[in-house]
């Protein structure tokens, strides 16, 4: 009917940032340098997992005002089912991924099930507290590798080959993988659901009065955060080729939010920058001192009190953009 | 007789030892236009939110059309027809005026578990709420940011959202607080419009509105119907003067 066109100068202008990012993306295993290539690619291909997982985060916290604080429990089941299930020599990514997906949808279900009856404060520290379950659940795996995890044998397979074996080739998947979830996330948030989720946000009980049971949908965006994180979850697992606790401890939570926070809350693409400067700030700042950490908090407490709306924010102000 | 299209029986609500609602029954039938009236903290809104179902009441029932809602949800009751507006005004500030009243329509008709599609591009919702907000006088603001339009268009704004949820009965909850002369003439004149389109309960500090608009007026002091009946009756009636319009005797 009468659409606005999606198409035209105004589109490239609109969506400058993600098709920049995205063909930076799809193009750096060729401008890489061949010596230091796979340092960087497997470099890069984390920040991509992560920005999945931020992603996933953003939609329900940046979109939903849900700040769960047990976002890494989903990297962790995610992880662990591909570690799980190739210990018992089930390699193949058709069978790992939907159980990987699977899982982390029905922890999803049933702890926000639990964890959507409270509000403010009181939903952060039940979803912190369902993660640390997560992890002393892993952390008792004893047959697992217990406390200090455990190595795959190799990564996942598909049709029966080492696809993934070829670390290009598993950089464009997990490059194909960040595509389809940011897309996914696109689509939701300016759905007929999405609207209802940021309804939500902005003021719940004008939602109910509306006539939303807002419930339920905050339950189904839950569900599809998590499941999305999950997908994170199984790709960091074939990345390192190992899983460990480590994955799902409540600091990796907190980092999650930060990476949603320091990119910009609501913004999907902020996301993946923030998971970008997150890593890429860590990585470069551990260069130098082991104490970062010293660095990384004043930098954080800085885009937090000057660039509002984050890294993103910082771009729109800089594009021209005047509006926050 | 036909069923009243909003009765309440019997219902109570204390907070503590404070009784906010005491034994307040009332029936309107299909089509009235009924206020409510009394003074500060007589427990007005209260049992607006306890008839809406923000409230939870201690006993008593909310009938509408003939069926029995006490046990249902602020959404569930929605959904058979009985919306209500707030005293402090409730909208999405972030949102279009437009698509705060196509959220409406969204909530009325279809689902909204659909992950695909730009809801905003939707003139199956568009366009109802266009009618609303036509109906209110705002449909040349459709597009401005609700947080960012004047206190009186954001109480038309409330009433466009809550017709667009096409109600059989409608509460609406001191929709002149604070609003100036000529943004409380904009709003008496679309109530005016309304009167006999559905079945109105209206909460209302200010007396000439209600005596203008309401086919019946009921005084609450106290939690406690103290008088029922046309508005000239009530105006006159000794105890409304002596609890509420503070004249001491005849």
């Amino acid at each position: 009917m009468t659409m606005p066109p999606e198409s035209g100068p105004g589109f490239l202008k609109r969506e400058a940032v993600p098709v920049v990012v995205f063909a930076l993306l799809a193009l750096l295993p060729f401008v890489a340098v061949l010596g230091a290539e796979s340092y960087l690619l497997s470099l890069v291909t984390r920040v991509m997992i992560f920005a999945i997982a931020a992603l996933s985060l953003d939609l329900i916290l940046g979109y939903g005002a849900l700040v769960s604080f047990g976002h890494a429990a989903f990297l962790g089941l995610g992880g662990y089912a591909v570690g799980i299930l190739s210990a018992h020599g089930q390699t193949d990514a058709l069978v790992q991924l939907p159980v990987a997906l699977a899982v982390s949808a029905l922890f999803a279900l049933v702890t926000g099930a639990l964890s959507l009856r409270t509000k403010g404060v009181y939903f952060i520290m039940i979803t912190l507290a369902f993660g640390q379950m997560a992890f002393f659940l892993a952390v008792s795996l004893a047959a697992y590798g217990g406390d200090d995890g455990m190595t795959l044998s190799g990564r996942s397979r598909l049709f029966g080959l080492d696809l993934f074996k070829n670390d290009r080739a598993f950089y464009y998947a997990v490059l194909l993988a960040l595509l389809g979830a940011y897309g996914l996330c696109r689509s939701i948030v300016v759905s007929r659901f999405g609207r209802v989720i940021r309804g939500a946000r902005e003021n719940p009980q004008r939602m109910a009065a509306i006539g939303f049971p807002l419930f339920r949908y905050q339950l189904v965006g839950y569900v599809i955060a998590g499941t999305l994180c999950g997908l994170a979850g199984f790709l960091l697992a074939n990345q390192a080729e190992f899983v460990s606790p480590a994955y799902m401890t409540w600091q990796r939570s907190g980092e999650l939010i930060v990476m949603v926070v320091l990119g910009g809350l609501g913004t999907l693409h902020g996301a993946i920058i923030g998971a970008a400067a997150f890593l890429l700030l860590e990585e470069w700042l551990s260069g130098f001192t082991e104490h970062w950490k010293m660095i990384f908090g004043p930098f954080l407490v800085l885009v937090v009190l000057f660039a509002r709306g984050g890294l993103m924010g910082a771009i729109r102000r800089l594009g021209g953009g005047g509006h926050g | 007789m036909a069923e009243p299209a909003l009765e309440l029986r019997d219902l109570n609500k204390a907070y503590g030892a404070l009784t906010v609602t005491d034994h307040v029954s009332l029936a309107l039938p299909d089509g009235e236009f009924h206020a409510i009236i009394g003074p500060n903290g007589a427990g007005k809104t209260t049992l607006i939110h306890q008839i809406s179902g923000l409230v939870p009441s201690d006993s008593g029932s909310v009938w509408l059309g003939g069926r029995d809602v006490t046990g249902l949800s602020l959404p569930e009751r929605v959904h058979r027809g009985l919306v209500r507006s707030f005293q402090i005004t409730s909208i999405l500030p972030g949102f279009s005026a437009l698509e705060n009243v196509a959220l409406a329509v969204q909530a009325r008709e279809g689902s909204s578990f659909r992950f695909f599609g730009r809801a905003r591009d939707e003139a199956r919702l568009n366009d109802p709420a266009m009618q609303a907000l036509e109906e209110v006088g705002l449909g040349k603001r459709a597009g401005v940011r609700a947080g960012l339009l004047s206190h009186g268009e954001k109480r038309q704004l409330e009433i466009a959202i809550a017709l667009a949820a096409q109600p059989r009965v409608l509460l609406l909850d001191e929709p002149l607080a604070g609003t100036g002369p000529e943004e409380s003439a904009v709003l008496i004149a679309l109530m005016q419009r309304l009167r006999g389109r559905m079945t109105i309960l209206l909460i209302e500090h200010d007396m000439e509105a209600v005596f203008a608009l309401a086919e019946r007026v009921s005084v609450l002091v106290y939690g406690r119907i103290i008088a029922s009946g046309p508005p000239a009756a009530v105006r006159d009636d000794p105890d409304v003067r002596t609890a509420y319009l503070g004249e001491e005797g005849g």
